[in-house]
């Protein structure tokens, strides 16, 4: 197949940026998108030009590194697909296929669709994690956790911190990473000593960060790859506030 | 030739550091002897850590909640995305909490036959001994491991064991156990023991005074060029498997930290040792990037098949059963499709160079569901495998409930990698090498669910221990770039992105890598020939030689330049294909991942020579003419056999 691409370009974080034009022949439709791309740049580097930027490391789904808006959607139209698991297949001969970076005043673009994503980091050095240094554990057995708890805790952890939910919400809210990663500690018995502080010290990482706040729009967990629930956000609603409470 | 011509023979090199005595209490009495660093010494002490995938993250956090200053480095943008998050199946553990009669003994049988007996006993059985610890410490930070009604930790048999100690999340057990080492990561960078640099590259080892004293880096998003120091430097940089081009591993996974140190006097070990997963998506076309891994689980219940006749080009369902060719439950009666990684690879190689592959190019073989989907129903298979059906599906566009998938071999780990010590120091003073990166625990030949328990071993538990012993001596003099050796390396750097972007040639660095890859995979890859491997050396030197003058890098190196990354890392790849050819050319045995076709029994299986080949090859870095230090392997706990899964 044969596509018309229109590609975010800049040249680095100062310089403005805008959509180039490019003609792509002989497309498989067995190809994933990123190989499509890849296809794109051999041919650019031989003419010269400079190939596009764009982030990706295991093209299996599970790095999250991988972070195109691809004709307006974050990762794409298929649902609970990350950008390098996308198929050709799914798009048609002769279209036009726009390709730009995220967009969220937090993730600031490195250069054409390359973000800097290290607001989420911050996020987790607030207080996303359980304070278990090395040696300190007792045995695995010593606290059994039931089993709806350890599964729905296992759902939320499968975040894989692309940020698609950033740039698919109309007001930047990295609120489904954060929620998370709330719920998956916060359900496990070894997540409550620090549930309270936990919730805060987050909430206001991601505010700091850059982040917009939530007004449950759902646009996060529609285009969620690993489909991040938006309970989660209720979730961590009810813990800010209890330990708001707490605190007072 | 002969074998002189590709290398030369050095003197034997010994595990200083290995304890002896009854192998219970070695590790004990290891770090009973092992020096101390005072509390309040350590934090004038700083470490270097390259790599954030199980092993790096996790020593990087425990180095810094020992007190430690500590730097991290990752080319990724975020400690979170190192391929130890990739891993499916699960993490093994001598917990025995299913009275299956496992025991640390066992596991260290297992692992030591699995890796036919071409690794150290004393680092095995350590393996094992702490892998009951590392059970714990994740559950303590959080990891959501699957767990049963009663709240306990379920567990299953994984890759042909008799016992059921593999813990699992799902088939995301990488992803969990990673998140754990990345968050105790991010909580010591917000206590300021940790400072973390993403997007920066490792490209040399800096050697002051015969220690390893830091790295030079360069920032892939600025270009700029630095010189980083420290008492100790650590490698967690992982595996080589993409000198195949198409491997399971991540695009960016390379070997330049461990070569560029290998080529500053760190000791290789066995580079030939690479393990070919059986079960992975087959090729779609010329385009391919990567191949995806399926898990191994789905053998339990998927039949091997391909068809009787040649050249068959009907489809899957238009062949009639008697025409079919299930032969693994054919040759392996006993083991039918759950015979270890290599065995299923080689047999899948076999009958694909028969003419009766499947599919595009004839280079896959049937995995059917149709009997299990018939015995236990469409909802129990959905149940068990559904994640890995969607996959499949979403990659190749078919449906496996109705089609049987298509499936072949793929490189997937490698055993090898430098050589260390006991205490997981190199041969460079102040060089640790840790997780894939070393060569350690797993012989000839990895079992399944023990790569996670490596990684998190060496990096929660062995060398935070170890790297005492060494620190105690410190801390060092102070460095700066006046330094003759530092500006050396320095310069070793700028030269050689210098050189990259001036060849300006007319040929990508991704042409390049593919046709290596295809070098590697055709005569060092399934099997091995004298005469082939001696045709790959004469042919990687060849495209050597032409990368360096056709290459076509575009761009400066100033600021984000993904291509040039990319022709640094190929550079260092041809250079390590070159070792594990000759490697793999001076092993005329089989053993484990390596099979030599000159050395099998009459019934085609891979045969050992003990008598030649009990030893670890340790390569010099020597140009053209490595030099090959040989470390003797002994057996008291568990006799040399061979392996039969007949």
């Amino acid at each position: 197949m044969s596509l018309k691409l229109r590609i975010w370009r800049q040249a680095d974080a100062a310089d403005k940026g805008s959509m180039v034009t490019y003609q792509l022949q002989n497309v498989s439709p067995d190809m994933s998108f990123l190989e499509m791309l890849d296809v794109l740049n051999e041919r650019l580097t031989l003419d010269g030009e400079d190939p596009v930027a764009f982030d990706h490391d295991c093209r299996e789904g599970i790095c999250g590194m991988c972070s195109l808006v691809i004709n307006g959607v974050p990762h794409g139209p298929e649902k609970a697909t990350t950008t390098c698991q996308l198929h050709m297949r799914h798009f048609t001969d002769g279209q036009t296929i726009d390709i730009e970076p995220w967009r969220a005043a937090a993730f600031p673009v490195v250069k054409d669709l390359v973000v800097d994503r290290r607001a989420f980091d911050k996020i987790i050095q607030a207080g996303g994690y359980i304070s278990a240094p090395t040696g300190s554990a007792p045995d695995a057995h010593a606290t059994p956790v039931p089993k709806a708890d350890a599964d729905l805790a296992f759902e939320a952890a499968t975040c894989i911190g692309c940020g698609a939910c950033v740039a698919a919400c109309p007001n930047g809210s990295g609120m489904l990473f954060t929620a998370a990663k709330i719920t998956h500690l916060g359900l496990l018995p070894q997540g409550q000593p620090e549930r309270n502080t936990r919730v805060i010290d987050m909430i206001n990482a991601h505010d700091e960060a850059g982040f917009g706040g939530c007004t449950n729009t759902g646009e996060c967990t529609s285009v969620c790859p690993k489909g991040i629930p938006l309970e989660t956000i209720a979730r961590l609603n009810k813990d800010y506030r209890q330990a708001l409470r707490a605190a007072s | 030739m002969t074998m002189t011509d590709y290398y030369t023979l050095g003197d034997p090199v010994a595990d200083t550091k290995a304890p002896d005595g009854p192998i219970e209490t070695r590790w004990e009495r290891r770090r009973f002897g092992a020096k101390l660093v005072n509390p309040a010494n350590k934090r004038k002490l700083t470490v270097i850590v390259v790599g954030t995938g199980l092993a790096g993250g996790s020593a990087a956090a425990t180095l810094g909640e020992l007190g430690y200053q500590v730097k991290s480095y990752c080319y990724q943008d975020s400690p979170r995305r190192a391929h130890s998050i990739a891993a499916q199946g699960g993490i093994n553990a001598a917990k025995n909490y299913r009275n299956d009669g496992d025991s640390v003994h066992r596991l260290f049988y297992d692992t030591v036959k699995g890796g036919d007996f071409r690794s150290r006993e004393s680092n095995v059985h350590r393996l094992a001994q702490i892998s009951v610890q590392i059970i714990d410490q994740c559950v303590a930070q959080g990891v959501p491991f699957a767990r049963e009604y009663g709240g306990l930790l379920d567990t299953r048999s994984f890759g042909g064991a008799q016992v059921s100690r593999t813990f699992y999340a799902r088939g995301q057990t990488g992803q969990q156990l990673l998140l754990g080492a990345y968050q105790a990561l991010e909580r010591q960078i917000a206590a300021g023991t940790v400072t973390m640099h993403d997007r920066h590259e490792m490209l040399e080892l800096i050697i002051v005074d015969g220690r390893a004293r830091g790295i030079v880096v360069r920032d892939l998003v600025t270009g700029e060029i630095s010189t980083e120091f420290a008492d100790a430097v650590v490698l967690a940089s992982g595996g080589y498997g993409n000198v195949f081009f198409l491997s399971t591993n991540a695009k960016g996974c390379n070997v330049t930290a461990s070569w560029r140190a290998h080529r500053k006097g760190a000791l290789f070990a066995n580079p030939c040792y690479t393990q070919i997963h059986p079960t992975c998506i087959p090729v779609s076309g010329d385009h391919q990037s990567k191949l995806t891994l399926m898990s191994e689980s789905l053998r339990n219940d998927g039949r091997v098949w391909v068809p009787k006749a040649k050249g068959d080009n009907r489809v899957a369902a238009d062949i009639p059963e008697d025409e079919r060719d299930y032969y693994l439950e054919r040759i392996y009666p006993a083991f039918g499709n759950l015979v270890p990684r290599d065995i299923a690879s080689r047999a899948a190689k076999n009958v694909c160079d028969e003419g009766r592959g499947v599919g595009p190019g004839g280079l896959g073989v049937y995995l059917d569901f149709a009997a299990a989907i018939g015995r236990l129903g469409r909802d129990a298979v959905e149940a068990k495998y559904g994640n890995l059906f969607e996959m499949y599906e979403r990659i190749t566009g078919e449906d496996p409930y109705s089609t049987p998938m298509r499936i072949y071999p793929a490189v997937h780990y490698t055993m090898g990698g430098l050589w260390v010590d006991y205490d997981l120091q190199s041969t460079v003073p102040g060089l640790f090498v840790i997780g894939e990166a070393n060569f350690s625990d797993h012989g000839a030949n990895r079992l399944g669910a023990s790569a996670l328990m490596q990684g998190l071993a060496d990096g929660y538990f062995v060398l935070p221990n170890t790297i005492g012993d060494y620190l105690a001596a410190g801390p060092f003099p102070k460095l700066d770039g006046e330094n003759a050796e530092v500006a050396e390396a320095r310069k070793l750097v700028e030269d050689r992105i210098e050189k990259l972007l001036s060849i300006n040639g007319d040929r990508t660095v991704d042409s390049f890598h593919r046709e290596l890859g295809r070098i590697m995979w055709e005569y060092c890859g399934m099997e091995r020939t004298d005469a082939g491997l001696r045709k790959a050396i004469t042919e990687i030197r060849e495209l050597k030689a032409e990368f360096w003058q056709r290459a076509k890098v575009p761009g400066d190196g100033e600021g984000l330049n993904q291509s040039m990354e990319r022709a640094g890392r190929v550079a260092d790849f041809f250079e390590l294909a070159e070792l594990m050819c000759i490697d793999a050319l001076h092993r005329e045995e089989s053993a484990g991942g390596h099979f030599r076709a000159e050395s099998q029994t009459e019934e085609g299986e891979a045969e050992r020579d003990d008598e030649r080949f009990s030893y670890v090859a340790a390569w010099e870095f020597g140009g053209d003419l490595p030099v090959l230090h040989k470390e003797d392997l002994t057996f008291e706990y568990v006799h040399p056999s061979q392996r039969s899964y007949k």
